[in-house]
Formats: structure tokens, C-alpha cells, sequence
């Protein structure tokens, strides 16, 4: 048995837990910048997390044990995730836990028990959050899988690890498919990640806030979890996308000594996305809820023109 | 030989009616029938599991020609891995229902007589168990009435109220014109097997035998899809389906809900890939077009219902809907002669119908729970269950995750294994359906979120937050024969979304029966920790990594968390210092699903009206603000509501034919008599 | 330059002329409109100018320079000033359900690949495969022109319609003859300045460019 690959997989999780709040913060920190801001710096995140895990939890006197349970599971999902995505290098022993559609599916049980435990404590503004983040994920999910369809469809393979060496042998540049996949994909992203123009991460407006509006009653070491856990969720979406669309110095299989070439390229690589995050997220304002239907169905047009090009053109 | 699986079939149907009887003749003792007869159907259901298990596990087929039935039409009966497949999600879920029914029927106690519904109960089962072993038309088409009429009763059962009644009517009466269209695909068939000289035709033997020309197997297909759509309410044939299934009592919705619809899966299966076997790819395009309709529409209207037990309903409508994807992608794969595709498509297919069961079952009996510890059925009342009835909650939330198809719950398996057959869609040779089918991938995701949406509600609503009528009831925790049979059927629910490989490895004698192509060999090509259909290149998912990755890091987390002791302080709801928050103004079912109702709302016929009191004559003083929705199907509108009419105005043309008047009848008959001999000389 | 590289980036491009037609169908804004339009034109022209040189068919680069000239730059510059004038450019256009008119849309690209399949089989130039997306053009083009209700709107549907026609010509039959071209392209400027013209009256008659208002012309009522 060859052990080298757990080795890698370990070291994944641990990247994961590590790296997501520092990509957050950088994004953050380019975001101050872009506005005039001073930036709090790229590791205030990590001040804010250990500060929720020492501070006491206060707990509404309704809330049941799945108001509690929550953070836990969607820690957990998030954490397995981190192991499924090949960032490093394709020999991953997780990867074939879950393909791209499991991986997904993954998520959307975070964002169940989350809409659940918005609706546990019975305020209006839970159940505001739940039921705004189930329309916009019921939304979102037909162009996620047209997306999933129109790059299966060039890899054959579903599977992550065999998507990304089907991009290395890769012989076309230009698929049309494929770029129309990746501009849905990042309006997926997007809405999946709850940013702007979806939702605000920042706000803490009653009328506007869709994830927030969840996780308001939360504190103590549970919103700890909770915030790490989106910072790891941004985190995976980026490096899903990455994977699936710019694998390019992720570690071919076997190949042990470009793993700390992999560590710099994924660096770039996020450095680059986040300027890109923060491009779109200042460039554009919030959207109003009811006009998210177009905003998702120009998502699910572009996977549908990925798929029909594929057929067509290529 | 006595321990044949098709013996331990008959002496589960022989406890089955023996239980029956016992019900007729001891109608005194009320209790005690309830324990006996329950006692008793849950033996016969475990052995018909036993018997339908055996079967498909070592593949076995038995045939038996009983010497019963008219002369010269004697009942054929068979057990083959079909059979014996549908015999165990029966068996499966009636055994746990059985139990359930224990506790459950006790609570009609002092309020009615339970002898008819055990009665009835005892015989919707065997009719069931019937319809599947059933090898010829005439036993088939016998023990199918026996069904309805069994459950129709049941339905019917607290017929004091009105609404019970239209419902059972309803039901009756589609169930019927349904009965009607298979009858006539039967007889279509059994016409072209032997010419309509002879009766031989009526066996299955002799329509399997035969190969139909095209245009007379499409007429077949066409009436059997009719017929087996209308029982298993494919939208647009779904309306008697919301309207049945709430009123029956919940053990009973249970079951109509979970393997009665499935009998109408075994049919349209049996009559396509069995009996017909050859089909152009289009036949399946029909069946992958209503499934999707019904699983898109059926999800959404689910969304608008307040009802705990009609939105249960309707989620029916949608499962069948996702079972019918998987039949209709098989069909379409068959016709194109790809055996592996087709027996994945039919895999997924059959895979979500069991799963359909024990979910569907298990939510019913939740909601019947809910209902006999609160009276009440609608949502927009309910709210905080979970603090008193934990079990039935933590049960209720697994079928929950189960339907909405998030790992690592059954639900999710099958729902997986459709799309991996969506995304083997592009081999086809045909560039139209290369182009199309995946619209239709889109759609079965589109459900699935919704179906998600659906049940953050039903759960959330009825379980979370603070209860929101306006008088508490006094809530208590199910009975402990209600909890084992919902907690068996969680269990269930969870051992078939972890272990996912094993099942299949069981089920695979039946694609190979039915298209010839085992699928077991690439689907746990690499270990039964991992489901990898087709190739573990294509794709792959690991139900129990999935399950013991996520608990082990909940453990973890949980464990790391709780070494340093930190306090936690309960304190009331922050109030936004509102100050006078009150329990009316959580989100509840109406309320969440607006958003979806807006934007999904020229699917509906909607009328909201909001009417505002104004306090001084002035609108920006409100006192009081009505709000008044109504939200009605579509369908009914459109294709019901002209038939009835039509019917009605037929009847009062021939109402007049009625005089009252004893010569007139007379005359009636005198003319025909003359007719009659004028004609036949 | 090798064929295969050529068809790949004449794919791509047809691609995004497919995307701009999407694009225009579903915009709101006056000038994005008019953006959308140019860009199809400068993706059109360029892929007349591959499609040219692979081909050997020179006359191609002069259509392929007309298209640049007129529509990248001469139509939406008359527009431009056109909106202007008019004072519109400040208006927004309510579409009717946006994501209804996308799926037709996509209704609309698989029923014209469909129907060019015959086409698809017999051919055997490197750009066959674009005639689907040129006919989806057209329809789209046409689409646009039955959901919107603004004329300069109307008018862009108009010509994306053209564009379409104009791309099938190329991927057909690796263009039409120079002088027919020549002769759209004149039609194509004169229509431009009489839809100016008409304009400007409509603007006068009704103080608005809504075509609904021309329901108002009927002699009953």
C-alpha cells in the first residue's frame, strides 16, 4: 500500500482549515484597498474565530438540539469536502468518496440544517434567511448541473481527479463549451457563496440579509464554526473551479516532487481569483431578490449554450 | 419442495385474509382485534419480504396455476425477480406500518368501531401482494379491484365527514376509468396473442410469446400507460391523489402513498419491458416527458400546500415523477439497444421506488404522529413539536433529508444514480435527444432543490420554532409500537443511502431479467464502499465514507470544543427590543413558500386578496389587515372541471328519460324487446 | 494557420455571436444594446475574415472589412447620436418574464439545429457547423423583435436579424457573391437613415418610441 497519498490528503484538510481564513481575509483586505479603506489586515479573520471559540455561547431558550447540532454538521461537511476537491494533486484516496453532483449535494445538506436551525428559534428574520436561501439554491441548482452536464460532457467522467487529467491531456484551447461552463459557473459560485450581487456577506440589514438572517441568533464557539465553515465553503468553490477549468500545476498522479510547485500555483491562483472576486463584488450592487430569477437563468443559459455548443460547434 | 418463495407467498396472503376473518367474527372485543390482527399482518408482510427477498436474491422464478377462477380461465400466478422486488418494498413497508398500526389504530378507540378498517387493511394488503404475483389479465385485473375497492373503504373510513367522502368518490371514480384502460390494453394484447377465437390469450405466457406489430403494441402501451398512470397519479391524472390521501387515516396514507402508487410502477414495467419487450425509443420519450412534469409540477404544488399530509401528497406525485425518469431513460436506452445504460436507468428507477416507500412511509406516519397528538393537520397552527414529541421529530427529519436527496440518505443514492444515467445521455446515436435530454437533467435538479425548499418548510414549521394557533394543545410523544415501526423505516432509510452497493448487488438479477445487462460488476467494481456506476473513472460515491467522515469530524469538533468547559446561557428570544414580538409573527408555511409562489406563479391559479380595516377612516391608520390566498391546480381548471360539466349536463339529458311512471319503464323495455327481435331473428 | 486551428476559433467565435444574440435578447439598458450589437458585428467580421483566409475567397476580407465599418462602427454610431437626440437613453425597457424568453430562445438554437442537419451531413466546409448557430441568429433576432416594444429596440432585432442571414451566407457557402453583399450592406445603410427618419416622426406623432402607441392608428375606436 502505498501511504504517500493519505500523506497529501492530510495535508489537504489541514491546508483547508489553515488557508480558507486567510483567503478570506485577503479578499477583504482587497476590498478595503479598492475602497479607500484601511484593511484590517489578511489575518483578521483568524482573530475573529479564536475570539468566538473563547467567548461563552448565549442560546435563545427555544432553540433544540438542531439549532446546536448545526455548526457541527456543517463544519464537518465542510471539512469532508475539503478533502474530495484536488487542489494539490490528483492522488487523493477521498476523491472517489464524491463526484462533482455528490460534492454539490454536500453542500446543499449544510445549507438544509443551516435554513433549519434560522427557522428553529421562531423570529421572523430566520425564517426569512431560510426561505430566501432555499429559492435562491432551488435556483441556482438546474445551472449548477447544466454545468456539471457541459464538462462531463468534454471529460466523459464526473469524478474530479479524472476531470482535472482530462484537462492535462487536454487537446483543444479553445472550447467554447467549456467557457461558457466557467461564466456560469463563477455566477453559480456566486450565488452559492452568497456574495454580491446575490447576497451581502457585510450586511447586517434586516430587509436585505439572505445567509446572515440564518445565523443571526448564533454566538459563541457555534458562530466560530459557522464562519469558518463559509470561509472554507468560498474556499472550495474557488478550488472546484479551479480544478474543473484552470487545473494547470496541480500535481499529475504520482508525481510527488511538484507538490510544492502545486502549493505556490494554488497561491497565485487564489491570489488572482480573489482580485477577481473583488473586482465583480465592488463593480456590481446588490440585486433586488425577485430579480435573481434572471440573474440564475443567465447562469442556466450559459450552461445551456455550453451544451448546445458542444453539440453543435465542437 | 415446500419452502418455495411462492409457498411462503400463499401462506402470507392465507394470514393475511385469515386476519380478516378473525376482524368479522370478533367484532366485539375491539382491542384485542387490533393486537391479533396487526400482530398478524405484520407476520404475512415479513414473510412476503422472506418470500419476495428470496426471489430476487438467488433469482428464482416459480409459476403456480391455481384451480380457481371461472373455467377455462384458471389463475395463473408467478414469483420472478419483478415480482418478488415489488413483493418486498410491500412487504417492507406494510410490515413497519403494521407496527406502527399497533399504537396508531388504538387512538380510534372509544370515537368508532376499527373493524372495518382492519378488515379493509387486512385485504388492500393481500390485493397488493396479489396484483404482483399475478400472471395473467383476469387475476391481475381481479386482484387490482380488490385494491381499489379495499381502499377505497379505507378512505372512507371517518365517512361522517364530507370531505372523505367527495375524496373516496374521486378516487373511485379515476381508479375506475384507470381499471378500465388496462383492461382494454389486456385485452388488446391478448387479442393479437392468440386471435379472439380463443381465451389462452390471457395469460402473460402467451403475451410475452407474441410479437405485437407496432401499431397495436402502441395502442397497448398507450391505453396500460393510461391506465397505470391514473392509479399512480402522473400529473395531469393526479387530482384524486392530494385529495384521498390526507383524509385516509395516516397509517393507511402510508401505505396508498408508498406501495400502493407502486403497483402502478410494477405495472407499467411489467406490461413494457415484460410483456411488449420490443418498443421504439419514443415510448420511452412519453414516459421520461410525464415523469419530468409530474416531478417539476408535483414539487411545486407540494410547496403551496399548508397541509402537512396533502403536501405529503403531492410529493408523491413528485417521486413518482423521478421513478418514471429512470423508466422512461431505461426505455429509451433499450430502444437504442444500450443493455448497460438501460439497466442503470432501471436501476435508478427501481432503487427510488424502494426508497420511495420507506421515506414516504415514514413521513406519513410522522404526520400521523403529528396528527393524533395534535388534532390537527394544518401547518399554519403548528410550530415547537420538536420539544415535545422528539422522537417522532428525529424520525419525521430523516425522511426529510431522505426526500430531499442529500447524502448520505437513501433518497440521494437514487436520485445520484438518474443523474449518472442523464449523463450518459450524449451516447445516443440521435442528436435531437442528445440536445434534449439534458433540459431534462436540469429539471430533476430543479426538483430535487425544491423538494429541499419543501421540506426546510414542513419540518421547520411543524417541529421548529413556537407553536402558532392560538390554543396549545397538550401535546404527548407517539406510542412506542408508532416509534419502532417509524424508527425501523429511518433505519431503513439510512441503511440503504450507506449502504447503497449491497442493495444493488441484490436488485441486479432484475435489470438483467428485464434488459439484459447486470450492472453490479461496475458498480462496485472497486469495493462496496464505493458506488461507481459504469466505471469508477466516470464517477463514484462512497455512502459510508460520506456518513462516518461527517460524524467523525462532528464527534471531533463536538469533543475539541467541549475541553474547555464553557457556559452555556439560555435567554429569551432577542426581540430586536420590539418588546412585543409574538408567536404570530414567525415565518410559517405561506410565508416561506412566497417567494417560489412569485416567481414560479403562472403555474398556479392564484388569487390573493388583501383587504385593510382602517382604524380612522384613513389608510394609513390600519387597524386589521385580511389577507386571503387561494391557491388551486391548474389541471383541474383546465381538463376536470369541462369533463364534470359535460358529464352533468349528459346525465340531465338522460335524466329525462326517468318519468317515474311505471308504463313508461314499461314501454322501455317493450321497445326493446321488439327491437331486440326485429334485429337478432 | 492550419484548418483545424481555423474551424476551432471559428467555432469559438460563433459561439459568441450566439452569446451576443442571447445577450441582446435579454438586455434592458439602450446602450448595452447598442454594445452587444457591435460586438456581434466585430465577431462576425473577424470569423469572415478567417473563413476567408482558409478558404482562398478574398472577396471575404471586403465583407469582412464592410461588416467592421458598418456595423461595429457606423450603425452604432448613428444610433448612438440617434438616442441621443431623442433624449431615450435614460430609458429602461420592461421585458416581459426574462427567463420565459431564454428558454425560448434555447427552444429556438435546438429546433434550428435540428433543422440544418440535413444540411450538416451534405456539406463538407469547415464552417458547416456554424450554419445552426447563423439560423439560430436569425430566429433569435426575430424573438427580440416580437418581445420588445421600443422601436430603436425593434430596429437592433432588426438588424441582428441580418447579422444572422449574413453568417449563414458565410458558413453555407463560404459567402455570397461581392456585389449582392455590396448591395445588402447599401440596403442595410439606407434603412438605417430611413428608421432614423421615422423615428424622429414617430417621436413627433406620439412624444414616445413605444410601438404600442400605434395601436392608436387603427380606424375604429
Amino acid at each position: 500500500m502505498i501511504l504517500y497519498p493519505f500523506i497529501i490528503e492530510v495535508f489537504q484538510i489541514l491546508l483547508v482549515l489553515a488557508v480558507a481564513p486567510a483567503f478570506a481575509g485577503w479578499v477583504k483586505a482587497l476590498k478595503c484597498w479598492s475602497q479607500g479603506r484601511t484593511s484590517p489586515g489578511l489575518f483578521q479573520p483568524y482573530r475573529d474565530i479564536i475570539k468566538l471559540f473563547s467567548k461563552d455561547v448565549v442560546l435563545a431558550e427555544n432553540a433544540s438540539w438542531i439549532f446546536r447540532f448545526t455548526p457541527y454538521l456543517v463544519f464537518g461537511v465542510s471539512v469532508l469536502a475539503g478533502g474530495i476537491v484536488p487542489m494539490l494533486s490528483v492522488d487523493l484516496p477521498l476523491a472517489a468518496t464524491a463526484d462533482v453532483i455528490a460534492l454539490v449535494a454536500l453542500f446543499a445538506i449544510a445549507r438544509f440544517f443551516t435554513a433549519l436551525a434560522g427557522m428553529d428559534i421562531g423570529t421572523a428574520f430566520g425564517g426569512m434567511g431560510s426561505s430566501r436561501e432555499m429559492t435562491i439554491a432551488s435556483l441556482a441548482e438546474p445551472a449548477m448541473l447544466m454545468a456539471i452536464f457541459t464538462v462531463s460532457l468534454a471529460s466523459k467522467s464526473t469524478s474530479l481527479s479524472q476531470m482535472v487529467q482530462v484537462i492535462y491531456s487536454g487537446q483543444s484551447v479553445l472550447r467554447p463549451s467549456v467557457a461558457f461552463a466557467l461564466l456560469a459557473f463563477i455566477l453559480i459560485a456566486l450565488a452559492e457563496t452568497g456574495r454580491i450581487p446575490v447576497d451581502n456577506p457585510a450586511t447586517h440589514l434586516e430587509l436585505t440579509m439572505i445567509h446572515e438572517a440564518m445565523i443571526l441568533e448564533y454566538s459563541g464557539r457555534h458562530l466560530a464554526l459557522i464562519e469558518w465553515a463559509g470561509m472554507m465553503k468560498l474556499f472550495l468553490f474557488v478550488m472546484l473551479g479551479i480544478a474543473v477549468f484552470a487545473p494547470w500545476g496541480i500535481a499529475a498522479s504520482g508525481d510527488l516532487t511538484a507538490i510544492p510547485a502545486a502549493v505556490l500555483f494554488m497561491i497565485l491562483k487564489l491570489a488572482i481569483v480573489g482580485a477577481g472576486l473583488v473586482l465583480i463584488e465592488t463593480g456590481l450592487a446588490k440585486m433586488r431578490l425577485f430579480r435573481l430569477t434572471e440573474f440564475l437563468g443567465s447562469a442556466f443559459l450559459l450552461a445551456t449554450l455550453g451544451m448546445l455548443s458542444y453539440f453543435i460547434l465542437e | 419442495m415446500i419452502f418455495l418463495p411462492m409457498n411462503i407467498a400463499f401462506f402470507s396472503i392465507f394470514l393475511l385474509l385469515l386476519a380478516a376473518a378473525l376482524a368479522f367474527l370478533f367484532n366485539r372485543n375491539q382491542k384485542f382485534l387490533i393486537g391479533v390482527c396487526f400482530s398478524m399482518t405484520t407476520i404475512a408482510s415479513l414473510l412476503m419480504v422472506a418470500a419476495g427477498g428470496w426471489a430476487v436474491g438467488k433469482g428464482i422464478t416459480n409459476q403456480v396455476i391455481l384451480p380457481m377462477g371461472l373455467p377455462d380461465l384458471l389463475f395463473h400466478l408467478r414469483l420472478d425477480p419483478l415480482s418478488g422486488f415489488f413483493l418486498t418494498v410491500i412487504g417492507l413497508l406494510s410490515f413497519f406500518v403494521s407496527i406502527y398500526s399497533l399504537g396508531y389504530v388504538k387512538g380510534f378507540l372509544g370515537h368508532r368501531s376499527v373493524t372495518s378498517l382492519i378488515i379493509f387493511y387486512c385485504l388492500f394488503l393481500a390485493g397488493m401482494f396479489m396484483v404482483v404475483l399475478a400472471d395473467d389479465a383476469l387475476f391481475f385485473l381481479i386482484s387490482w379491484e380488490v385494491m381499489a375497492a379495499a381502499s377505497y373503504f379505507l378512505v372512507m373510513f371517518e365517512d361522517e365527514k364530507i370531505e372523505n367522502r367527495r375524496a373516496a368518490f374521486l378516487y373511485i371514480i379515476v381508479a375506475h376509468v384507470g381499471a378500465i384502460a388496462i383492461l382494454l390494453s389486456f385485452g388488446v394484447m391478448a387479442g393479437l396473442a392468440t386471435g379472439f377465437q380463443g381465451f389462452s390469450g390471457y395469460t402473460f405466457d402467451a403475451m410475452r410469446a407474441t410479437n405485437f406489430p407496432l401499431g397495436w403494441a402502441t395502442a397497448a402501451f398507450l391505453l396500460a400507460f393510461f391506465g397505470f398512470a391514473a392509479k399512480a397519479g402522473v400529473i395531469p391524472l393526479h387530482v384524486w391523489l392530494p385529495e384521498a390521501h390526507p383524509v385516509a387515516p395516516s397509517n393507511v396514507s402510508a401505505l396508498m402513498s408508498g406501495v400502493m402508487l407502486k403497483t402502478a410502477i410494477y405495472g407499467i414495467v411489467r406490461v413494457t419491458f415484460d410483456l411488449i419487450g420490443v418498443f421504439p425509443w419514443w415510448w420511452g420519450a412519453i414516459v421520461l416527458i410525464f415523469g419530468l412534469v409530474s416531478a417539476v409540477m408535483g414539487v411545486l404544488y407540494a410547496l403551496m400546500q399548508h397541509d402537512l399530509k396533502r403536501l405529503l401528497a403531492y410529493h408523491s406525485v413528485e417521486n413518482i415523477g423521478i421513478i418514471l425518469i429512470g423508466i422512461g431513460l431505461a426505455m429509451i436506452f433499450t430502444s437504442y439497444q444500450m443493455p448497460l445504460l438501460a439497466a442503470l436507468a432501471l436501476t435508478a428507477g427501481l432503487f427510488h421506488t424502494m426508497n420511495h416507500a420507506m421515506f414516504k412511509g415514514l413521513l406519513f406516519m410522522g404526520a400521523g404522529a403529528v396528527l393524533h397528538a395534535t388534532r390537527e393537520r394544518n401547518m399554519e397552527e403548528m410550530g415547537g413539536l420538536i420539544h415535545k414529541m422528539p422522537w417522532t421529530a428525529a424520525f419525521f427529519l430523516i425522511g426529510c433529508i431522505s426526500i430531499s436527496a442529500l447524502p448520505p440518505f437513501n433518497g440521494f443514492v437514487s436520485e445520484w444514480l438518474t443523474f449518472q444515467a442523464f449523463l450518459l445521455s450524449p451516447s445516443l446515436p440521435s442528436p435531437l435527444l442528445n440536445l434534449l435530454i439534458p433540459m431534462g437533467a436540469a429539471l430533476l435538479a430543479l426538483t430535487g432543490a425544491l423538494a429541499a425548499a419543501c421540506f426546510v418548510k414542513a419540518f421547520g414549521v411543524t417541529f421548529l420554532g413556537h407553536w402558532r394557533g392560538p390554543h396549545k394543545p397538550d401535546v404527548h410523544e407517539a406510542g412506542w409500537t408508532m416509534r419502532i415501526g417509524m424508527m425501523l423505516s429511518a433505519l431503513t432509510c439510512l441503511a440503504l443511502g450507506v449502504l447503497p452497493t449491497v442493495f444493488i448487488d441484490w436488485m441486479d438479477v432484475l435489470s438483467e431479467q428485464l434488459v439484459g445487462a447486470k450492472i453490479a460488476t461496475s458498480a462496485t467494481g472497486i469495493g462496496w464502499m464505493w458506488l461507481t456506476p459504469i466505471a469508477h473513472e466516470r464517477a463514484a460515491y462512497s455512502g459510508p465514507i460520506v456518513f462516518a467522515g461527517i460524524m467523525a469530524i462532528v464527534v471531533i469538533a463536538y469533543i475539541l470544543l467541549h475541553a474547555r468547559p464553557a457556559a452555556i446561557k439560555r435567554v429569551p428570544i432577542w426581540d430586536c427590543g420590539f418588546e412585543k414580538i409574538t408567536q404570530r409573527m414567525q415565518y410559517n408555511a405561506t410565508s416561506f413558500s412566497m417567494p417560489i409562489r412569485r416567481i414560479f406563479g403562472f403555474l398556479f391559479s392564484i388569487k390573493e386578496q388583501v383587504r385593510l380595516v382602517s382604524q380612522y377612516g384613513h389608510r394609513a391608520f390600519p387597524k386589521k389587515l385580511h389577507y386571503h390566498l387561494r391557491i388551486r391546480d391548474l389541471f383541474w381548471g383546465w381538463l376536470y372541471k369541462p369533463v364534470v360539466d359535460a358529464s352533468f349536463w349528459i346525465s340531465r339529458k338522460v335524466g329525462r328519460l326517468q318519468q317515474g311512471k311505471i308504463h313508461v319503464y314499461l314501454i322501455y323495455s317493450f321497445v326493446t324487446i321488439i327491437v331486440l327481435l326485429v334485429f337478432l331473428r | 494557420m492550419n484548418t483545424s486551428l481555423a474551424a476551432n476559433i471559428n467555432s469559438f467565435l460563433a459561439a459568441m455571436v450566439l452569446l451576443t444574440a442571447f445577450g441582446m435578447l435579454v438586455q434592458r439598458r439602450m446602450y448595452g444594446l447598442i454594445h452587444l450589437f457591435a460586438w456581434q458585428g466585430f465577431f462576425l467580421s473577424i470569423s469572415t475574415a478567417i473563413v476567408g483566409f482558409v478558404a482562398g475567397a478574398h472577396h471575404l476580407y471586403i465583407s469582412s472589412i464592410l461588416t467592421l465599418s458598418l456595423k461595429v462602427i457606423l450603425l452604432p454610431y448613428i444610433l448612438h447620436i440617434l438616442i441621443q437626440r431623442l433624449k431615450i437613453h435614460k430609458e429602461v425597457e420592461t421585458i416581459v418574464n426574462v427567463p420565459m424568453t431564454m428558454m425560448i430562445g434555447i427552444a429556438l438554437v435546438i429546433f434550428s439545429y435540428h433543422l440544418t442537419a440535413p444540411v450538416r451531413e451534405l456539406s463538407t466546409l469547415m464552417t458547416r457547423s456554424t450554419l445552426a448557430v447563423a439560423l439560430a441568429t436569425v430566429l433569435l433576432g426575430l424573438l427580440m423583435m416580437i418581445t420588445r416594444r421600443h422601436a430603436v429596440t425593434q430596429i437592433i432585432g432588426f438588424l441582428a436579424m441580418e447579422n444572422g442571414l449574413f453568417f449563414a451566407a458565410t458558413s453555407a457557402t463560404y459567402g455570397m457573391p461581392l456585389v449582392v453583399e455590396l448591395g445588402v450592406a447599401l440596403d442595410i445603410l439606407i434603412a438605417a437613415f430611413i428608421f432614423g427618419i421615422f423615428f424622429f416622426h414617430i417621436h413627433t406623432t406620439f412624444d414616445s418610441l413605444d410601438v404600442d402607441q400605434m395601436a392608436r392608428l387603427k380606424e375604429e375606436d
